[in-house]
């Protein structure tokens, strides 16, 4: 094991697969540096050719990553917010995740789009967003989100591996964060969640930034004996299921966190299959923990206000324990 | 063309005043009482003050994520848009948009903006509103080389071709879209030579000369409130700071930023103030006086102002729908 921290991971990463796959390239825009630098330096070693820093053209990016892994390239296109992917999303939407099916399986576009989410650096409304419910929602497209620096390597390693159109979220606040990672750039399979903490009292389900928020909340409730166990599902879709029903089955409740807002959120979706599909073992309602439904404030109370933090997290789970 | 002596000094107390708004800025960043994007207009402040001393309260801009000078060029109050730099309910946007979403409609300000390349179809938007009212304003659109790349370019300025729309399009060519230098992100050197493809006039002026950027844009909105169309008037200026506050610039040399500085717009007019004899020396110390006074004071206002409160946060979202938020 060896300690480095999540924008490190996902540089390794990309070094990692441009050394093995003479296919892979990066395009994006200024990803030479990078605008928080986690591409920095890579051009050094593998040239401007395969790290190739692109005009300000977001939907030319995104159309540019299916033409190329069309014709045989293994793209990794970097969309530098989340937010900017609204530019991108023919090609995105009805592009990347149709072809495909619309050519009856006869063609395959093994891609990876890269992107900044989430709140934190007071960046407001058009550069803190949480729209993984707007590709969870698309058929053909794989989500995944890491959230520790370990997660983050081996799940840019299996995007850029795998065959589909993959995006990863990159929560812009975990970048700095230190973590240990395996000696081996291993793939994380993508589709496997990892149980982050265990517990037995009750289920959270969260993801990237949220997932430490539970993690706190939940080392302060252990001082007040309850026991919780937190899921980090890593992949948004596919999604591991079993992992999550297990653990509903142990604690028979549960409490979903994300930054999103909440209306027509990605927990609102997983709240509605755990309603379906484990009802059975539930003996208390389904709660979300979510971002408020309006745009981010740049304000940085304001901003406080709309992301949901340990407060809230540890209120949810009393209401139901 | 003569250009009066009460609009040279109104053009060089108006770029002053940009200038010296956002040196205060620079500082308050570094001392982290201002959080969040900050891209500073600095060494750019010819552009927005010689487009906009054409323009009245009455005429329409669309702004970019470099919005400072813009904002200050078409009447912004400085005391608002300090409190909005600091995040608070008395800023121009009650603390909600920050740096590069500052607004005034009352000012034809029809907003600052983070997404590059959007404000070309909102200012052609708001040309073809002015042409189906058959009113008498113009509407006049900033963006950056890097902008022009975007599809929203090539669409809007199609667009408001067919259409024969009011739109005055002002790239400011600052050679830089983020830390990529002109030559690599597009093949042209002249944006203004995209206009051909369209079907209109498009010229290229230096965008560190006020008067140069006055009298193109002059014609320009003659032509456009003519009801001759759209014209693109490339401005070649340099950003002298960062692409941000906090930028490292590994981009681009020390040597090439001070040959620029030397080139600076204000001290170019400041020099022709002297040389014409426009006004004296003492004047120009006054005005800069008067100018650090006002910054004093919109500073106080910022930071005596009160952060907007916790229900706020829910307000704006639409005009009548108020939702519940969480209370902590
Ligand atoms: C759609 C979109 N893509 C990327 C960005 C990130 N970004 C912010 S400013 C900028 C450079 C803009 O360059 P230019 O238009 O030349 O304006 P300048 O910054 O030089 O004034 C970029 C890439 C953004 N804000 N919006």
């Amino acid at each position: 094991m060896r300690k480095m921290n999540y924008g490190q991971a996902i540089n390794e990463a990309l070094r990692n697969e441009l050394r093995r796959d003479p296919n892979v390239f990066l395009m994006g825009e200024d990803v030479k540096y990078g605008v928080l630098g986690v591409t920095a330096g890579i051009v050094d070693e593998f040239g401007e050719e395969r790290v190739r820093n692109t005009p300000i053209s977001e939907e030319a990016v995104a159309g540019g990553a299916v033409g190329a892994a069309a014709a045989g390239s293994r793209p990794v296109a970097e969309i530098m917010f989340i937010d900017f992917s609204t530019i991108a999303m023919d090609q995105i939407v009805n592009q990347a995740a149709k072809m495909r099916y619309m050519f009856g399986g006869r063609i395959t576009l093994p891609l990876t789009f890269r992107t900044m989410v989430g709140a934190g650096i007071q960046a407001a409304a058009q550069h803190s967003q949480s729209l993984e419910a707007w590709f969870t929602h698309i058929p053909g497209l794989k989500v995944v989100y890491p959230s520790t620096p370990k997660d983050a390597l081996g799940l840019t390693i299996a995007a850029i591996r795998d065959d589909n159109p993959v995006i990863v979220l990159e929560h812009k606040l975990l970048y700095a964060m230190e973590g240990e990672v395996p000696d081996e750039n291993e793939p994380i399979p993508i589709g496997v969640a990892d149980v982050k903490k265990v517990g037995k009292d009750v289920t959270l389900v969260a993801t990237g930034m949220m997932v430490h928020k539970c993690l706190n909340a939940a080392k302060q409730l252990s001082e007040e004996g309850i026991d919780v166990e937190v899921i980090d599902p890593r992949s948004l879709f596919p999604l591991d299921k079993d992992t999550i029903y297990n653990s509903i089955k142990k604690t028979h409740k549960v409490v979903l966190v994300s930054e999103e807002v909440k209306r027509g959120s990605w927990i609102g979706e997983l709240s509605a299959m755990i309603a379906e599909e484990a009802f059975q073992d539930l003996n208390s309602p389904i709660l979300r923990v979510a971002g408020l439904n309006t745009p981010v404030p740049f304000s940085k109370k304001l901003e406080d206000y709309f992301v949901p933090n340990e407060v809230d997290i540890i209120e949810a789970i009393k209401s139901i324990i | 063309m003569d250009i009066s002596k009460e609009l040279v000094m109104d053009m060089y107390t108006k770029m002053l005043r940009i200038r010296r708004f956002e040196q205060r800025v620079a500082e308050l960043f570094a001392a982290a009482k201002i959080g969040g994007f900050v891209h500073l207009y600095w060494g750019e402040e010819a552009v927005a003050v010689g487009v906009t001393a054409n323009l009245s309260n009455d005429d329409l801009i669309t702004s970019t994520h470099r919005g400072h000078g813009h904002l200050i060029a078409k009447g912004g109050e400085t005391k608002y848009m300090m409190a909005e730099l600091y995040g608070k309910e008395t800023g121009y946007c009650k603390g909600k948009g920050g740096s590069m979403h500052i607004a005034d409609a009352t000012k034809g300000i029809l907003g600052a903006n983070g997404i590059v390349g959007a404000g070309l179809p909102i200012a052609t938007g708001a040309a073809l509103s002015i042409k189906l009212r058959g009113s008498n304003q113009v509407s006049v659109c900033f963006f950056g080389d890097g902008a022009s790349n975007q599809g929203t370019f090539h669409e809007s300025m199609n667009m408001a071709a067919i259409w024969k729309l009011p739109v005055v399009y002002i790239c400011e060519n600052n050679l830089y879209g983020e830390f990529t230098p002109q030559k690599d992100h597009q093949a042209i050197t002249d944006i203004s030579s995209r206009a051909e493809a369209y079907g209109f006039p498009g010229i290229t002026v230096d965008g560190n000369d006020v008067f140069a950027v006055y009298e193109a844009t002059n014609e320009a909105i003659k032509r456009a409130r003519n009801g001759n169309g759209p014209t693109l008037i490339e401005c070649k200026t340099y950003r002298v700071r960062g692409h941000f506050e906090g930028d490292p610039q590994l981009y681009r040399s020390k040597e090439e930023v001070e040959e620029w500085k030397r080139n600076d717009p204000i001290m170019r007019v400041e020099r022709y103030i002297s040389e014409n004899g426009i006004v004296s020396e003492e004047k120009l110390k006054e005005i800069q006086k008067g100018i650090d006074k006002e910054l004093d004071e919109a500073v106080e206002f910022a930071e005596k102002s009160k952060d907007p409160d916790e229900k706020m946060v829910a307000e704006d979202v639409y005009t009548d729908i108020v939702e519940e938020v969480r209370v902590r």
